[in-house]
């Protein structure tokens, strides 16, 4: 059954660039060339290792063998109505592309997506499901994810979900894409959800101890108050730390809520610095691996040694720390969430904390099924699959 | 064979001797209620959708998780298909029994198990009714956001087979931006925890697999939702328009203006006037269609929004704007909303309730497609739409007495359900396929499309032994009854069995 056309409008593109002279920074519809190296590929047995930007290569385990499969010429915004607060690219866009045409229309992507560098991309953003500082609050890019298409293992190009708000025709393939990091699957096209830019908001740095610190957050959060992000820097022994917060809404509630938790303002930069790990935590030169630790909001904070910054209103931890990896999955466990390791540990293990033996054999199936060849990304997620 | 179910169609299932697995299913949970009369069995032939009727085998209450890894066991061990139910409201036949089948009913499970009001969370037996979860969270300022219109009646654990949604989806989200983790009994009696209460989780997102999976491929034993800080303050404006495709088009001014309100709904006129008969809203009965505006949030902010919407509708060509007064007001405006659908069953015999979603830029076209065809079909259809969203409810106006009118409402449904997808849009939103909408899903997808969502399925139910006949169609199914092309007789992937 062929699928309908689409009877889609045209969209406004302000800032259209104008002809490059590289080629593969123009848009393009890639799609039968990349179905054709999935093809050649089953037909050959090779895996293929899938690479957007490559800004967001370090995050899992590296794939040694296989060719490599390229989505960057497989780029441009297919469509975008601000009305109907749905945006589709290709694979390949720039993530930086995309931001900037939403900015354009006074919209963005809510789930404020870390880029890692500027080469990153749309499919890399879906494929590693990695959400910023606003999460907690407006929800990760799997929230916003409304329909993909890609590419089986046999090299057909399938359509899930849509350009519409609620679809539940069908399992939902689009979200379980989010964060596979392509073990499933070829991602070429994704639709989202996207949002209006708030009409006001305010970044402010409060001095407080971290108990404070976290009664306070408990505090707000039972409150309809506008706030968006709530970072805590921990500071030496016996001092206050600082906890960063934002807000963002209407000017009202805004002005308001600044009144009502006082504190200094700051810069939003802070915020993208987070996002971007351009804070000290991140560069500065140390040995000890970095570690993301998500945990529930109840959880006390695991007993690893090392620095710390708090994220996500407490439910992100990121930290560097010299234990061993064994000893902070379980202890990341033990509190009821997992870690993972940012820093490539150059080794078989595999960065993400291990799955439960029935979690596991799930896995194993459901990969078996949606590409039994092994094709894509063999190992990346896990060792055995 | 019913009518509901095609062997030949929808794969063979094992005919089994109910006393015998009734005797097995009692050698190993021997406190586990077991229904086998006709009478007692009657209550269960149907959930929401009430034209479809089937009498289950067995019906199964559990009270505990190990009388349903014990049951789910000796089903899997006999190939006895089980259909789990939560309160039965769901309105596509998704709770449909099999008469070959065990029906699974979960409405035991209705405790709320854990509150916590610093955490914001509420772990509960997935039997707790959608609006229990709510009415717990009050006391702390606090509830659960999606609000399927029964929420009075529906239980969270069918919420999260259906992926309800309600009227604040386009602000608050679906079942899925709700929930922080199911726990599931496998159809070979294994516990899987998927999600967890932080806020995400180690491989792929299982936990968003599941959600609306209507069934088939787990049982759910137990929910962990979100709760939201309730918002400090709700205003509803009502605008009435001479001209449908106007109020069509200001929805997509309020939205383009930056603004996102907690609930945006339209009805047409024959809903305006059959809500207006019934609840007395104070609805403008001569409009051709109103709009309900909620916008909510922080007092300052709703109040500047209010006055913007208000410009928007003025200049969209509202003929009256209205802003309710106060709360009593605003629950009268909503009252005639909600009860739009029992509204409507007072102006005719029978209706029946559509569920496609469309980009909203193609309401007018679809309401004009929708009006051709009730001329074609001799059948008047009320309009119910969650403009914010896109998700239409056309309610198709029959009486199931007069011969022949049953079928023909099923016929201009499907076309309807078609229609939604030609433009870009979905079969449905928020109801589910169920059995219902089983032939639509070939034309919203292909043959690899379908064949891909029958390879998730058997990584987790290998046998085909949850809830079959629902959700996905087979491909020999499609064939004959759907939209699928098949060129000179030839399906697609001829090496598979035809189940």
């Amino acid at each position: 059954m062929p699928h309908l056309q689409d009877r889609r409008p045209e969209f406004a593109r302000p800032n259209e660039p104008g002809p490059t002279p590289n080629a593969i920074e123009q848009d393009a519809d890639d799609s039968e060339a990349l179905c054709e190296q999935v093809r050649r590929a089953r037909v050959e047995q090779t895996s293929l290792r899938i690479a957007g930007g490559n800004t967001k290569a370090f995050y899992g385990r590296s794939i040694c063998a296989g060719a490599e499969l390229s989505t960057r010429r497989h780029r441009g915004v297919v469509h975008y109505d601000p009305v109907e607060l749905v945006a589709t690219a290709r694979a390949g866009t720039a993530l930086g592309d995309l931001e900037r045409l939403l900015a354009d229309n006074g919209q963005r992507l809510a789930f404020e997506p870390p880029h890692f560098g500027e080469s990153a991309t749309v499919g890399g953003m879906v494929a590693t499901g990695l959400s910023g500082p606003r999460r907690p609050w407006v929800g990760a890019v799997r929230d916003f994810v409304l329909g993909v298409r890609l590419i089986t293992q046999e090299g057909k190009h399938l359509r899930f979900g849509g350009e519409v708000m609620k679809n539940v025709a069908g399992y939902d393939l689009s979200r379980l894409m989010v964060g596979a990091q392509g073990t499933l699957g070829v991602l070429t096209e994704i639709s989202f959800k996207v949002l209006p830019k708030p009409a006001a908001s305010a970044c402010l740095r409060l001095e407080l101890f971290a108990e404070v610190a976290r009664q306070r957050l408990c505090e707000w959060g039972r409150l309809p108050l506008p706030i968006t992000g709530a970072a805590f820097e921990p500071a030496s022994h016996g001092n206050r730390g600082i906890l960063h917060l934002r807000l963002e809404g209407g000017e009202g509630s805004v002005n308001a809520t600044r009144q009502r938790i006082g504190g200094e303002e700051e810069s939003h930069r802070y915020w993208e610095d987070l996002r971007e790990h351009r804070l000290p935590l991140f560069l500065e030169p140390d040995p000890r691996p970095l570690w993301r630790l998500s945990l529930p909001s109840r959880a006390s904070r695991p007993a690893i040694e090392g620095d710390w910054l708090i994220d996500w209103g407490g439910t992100q931890v990121w930290l560097r720390s010299g234990e061993r990896d064994i000893a902070i999955f379980e202890a990341a466990q033990a509190a009821g969430g997992h870690a993972t390791r940012f820093t490539p540990c150059g080794s078989e293990s595999s960065p993400f904390t291990p799955l439960p033996p029935v979690m596991s054999r799930y896995h194993r199936q459901l990969k078996s099924r949606l590409d039994p060849e092994g094709l894509f990304n063999p190992g990346r997620l896990y060792a055995d699959w | 064979m019913t009518r509901f179910y095609d062997e030949r169609l929808d794969g063979e299932i094992a005919t089994v001797d109910r006393t015998a697995l009734k005797a097995a299913i009692v050698a190993v949970a021997p406190d586990l209620t077991l229904l086998d009369r006709e009478e007692d069995l009657r209550p269960f032939e149907c959930d929401g959708l009430s034209a479809y009727r089937v009498l289950p085998m067995l019906v199964a209450m559990p009270s505990t998780l190990r009388e349903i890894e014990s049951l789910m066991r000796v089903c899997f061990e006999h190939d006895v298909p089980v259909v789990t139910r939560g309160a039965g409201t769901g309105l596509s036949g998704g709770a449909l029994p099999l008469e070959k089948g065990v029906l699974l009913v979960m409405s035991r499970f209705n405790r709320i198990l854990e509150l916590d009001a610093d955490a914001r969370i509420a772990r509960v037996e997935p039997g707790v009714r959608n609006l229990a979860i709510s009415e717990a969270a009050a006391p702390y300022g606090l509830y659960y956001a999606p609000d399927p219109s029964s929420q009075i009646a529906c239980s969270i654990g069918g919420n999260v087979a259906e992926n309800a949604g309600g009227v604040h989806c386009l602000k608050y989200g679906l079942t899925v931006h709700n929930v922080l983790a199911v726990d599931i009994v496998t159809i070979e009696g294994e516990r899987l925890h998927l999600g967890s209460e932080a806020l995400d989780s180690p491989g792929f997102d299982l936990l968003a697999l599941f959600m609306g999976s209507e069934g088939m491929l787990g049982v759910i034993t137990e929910v962990t939702v979100r709760l939201l800080p309730k918002p400090e303050v709700a205003k509803v404006v009502m605008a009435s328009f001479d001209d449908v495709e106007r109020a069509g088009k200001a929805v997509g001014d309020i939205i383009a203006a930056g603004c996102i309100p907690g609930g945006l709904e339209m009805m047409d006129n024959l809903a305006i006037r059959a809500a207006e008969d019934f609840v007395h809203a104070g609805y403008p009965v001569d409009a051709a269609a109103i709009l309900l505006c909620e916008l909510d949030g922080i007092e300052a902010d709703v109040h500047a929004d209010c006055e913007r919407v208000r410009g928007l509708l003025e200049a969209a060509g509202a003929t009256d704007i209205r802003l309710a007064q106060d709360d009593a007001e605003r629950q009268r405006f909503w009252a005639g909303r909600k009860a739009a659908f029992p509204a409507v069953g007072r102006v005719s015999p029978d209706y029946y309730c559509m569920d496609g979603t469309i980009p909203r830029r193609e309401l007018p076209g679809v309401l004009k497609g929708i009006e051709t065809l009730s001329a074609e079909y001799g059948l008047r259809v009320a309009n119910v739409f969650h403009a914010g969203d896109g998700n239409l409810h056309p309610l198709i106006l029959f009486d199931a007495n007069a011969p022949g009118e049953l079928e023909r409402t099923e016929a201009m449904g499907g076309r309807i359900l078609e229609l939604c997808v030609e433009v870009g849009g979905s079969i449905t939103g928020e109801h589910g396929v169920g059995r219902e909408k089983l032939n639509q899903m070939c034309s919203q997808f292909n043959a690899d499309e379908i064949t891909l969502f029958h390879a998730v399925k058997s990584a987790f139910d290998e046998r085909r032994l949850l809830n079959p006949g629902k959700n996905i169609p087979t491909l020999a199914r499609c064939a004959e009854f759907g939209a699928m092309h098949v060129h000179h007789g030839e399906l697609p992937h001829p090496e598979l069995p035809r189940f």
